[in-house]
């Protein structure tokens, strides 16, 4: 394991809200109709704070090679995500360091993501158990 | 209208079992892309030690919100979901939650702030097995923007 992980790169759809909103079950507006996201002041409509955090579990577990090596994971939604209707969407990248290893073997990683150039969520970290 | 500062500090009653569907998890894995057998295979997941199915970390996103309605649905509280947006989000796992589960949820408002005319407030949900297991705990902080003047 090295103590960066290299960018990953994921993209979000509008296919893809529809499919998380009824996975999740949260069916907020603003993350399906451009006319009632508008209405509220967003640009259009938003990925799911909780689509974010949930792709930078992947980041985070693919780099661990563990899909259940997160023991605690906590995230600050800093700015929004807005999913254009075409076929590209957006782009939301994914970068993460290793913080600190403790004498257990726990490792805590900051992660960060951007969309556009601007960061989508800050103090970003996972603390991963080590194999 | 600001938020009743009083309910900072308030618990809830345990929510009704919320019992974690072996579909349920694939579904949610499929929906954000984890291909990982441990979240769609049972014998994969078996012969890593776990009874069935794994959820990825943010499922218990899917238990904890449908109980946080007992917070954000309460009248008292003053809380407009239409200018709400959320802030943070933290989960501590003392396991990972596997297929077949029966959550229980206990809630309680750990802060109400508000600054610059917004509302700031903190919620934590205690998430156990139905016999008393701890599974994990979620803290979300919600922000309700001030109304437009």
């Amino acid at each position: 394991m090295s103590d960066e992980f290299p960018p990953q790169v994921f993209r979000i759809t509008r296919a893809d809200l529809v499919r998380y909103c009824g996975a999740s079950g949260d069916f907020n507006v603003i993350h399906w109709s451009d006319r009632l996201a508008t209405k509220v002041g967003l640009p259009g409509v938003i990925a799911h704070g909780m689509f974010t955090m949930a792709l930078a579990g992947r980041a985070v577990t693919a780099w661990a090679g563990a899909a259940d090596a997160v023991e605690d994971f906590s995230v600050r939604f800093s700015r929004p995500v807005p999913v254009p209707d075409d076929d590209e969407g957006a782009e939301v990248i994914f970068t993460g360091r290793v913080k600190s290893t403790g004498d257990d073997g726990r490792t805590t990683i900051a992660v960060t993501a951007t969309c556009n150039g601007e960061t989508v969520l800050k103090l970003a970290q996972a603390t991963i158990r080590k194999r | 209208m600001p938020l009743d500062l009083s309910f900072a500090g308030r618990s809830w009653p345990p929510t009704e079992p919320y019992l974690v569907g072996r579909e349920k998890v694939r579904e949610f894995a499929s929906a954000i892309g984890a291909t990982d057998p441990l979240h769609h295979d049972p014998e994969a997941a078996r012969a890593a030690g776990y009874p069935d199915v794994v959820a990825p970390p943010t499922f218990p996103t899917v238990v904890t919100m449908r109980a946080s309605r007992q917070i954000i649905e309460d009248p008292q509280l003053g809380l407009d979901y239409s200018r709400v947006v959320h802030g943070d989000q933290r989960f501590a796992y003392a396991r990972q939650v596997v297929a077949g589960d029966s959550l229980i949820c206990v809630n309680t408002v750990e802060e109400i702030t508000q600054r610059g005319g917004h509302d700031f407030i903190t919620t934590r949900t205690d998430v156990t097995t139905e016999s008393g297991e701890a599974v994990l705990t979620a803290w979300s902080k919600l922000v309700q923007r001030g109304e437009e003047r």
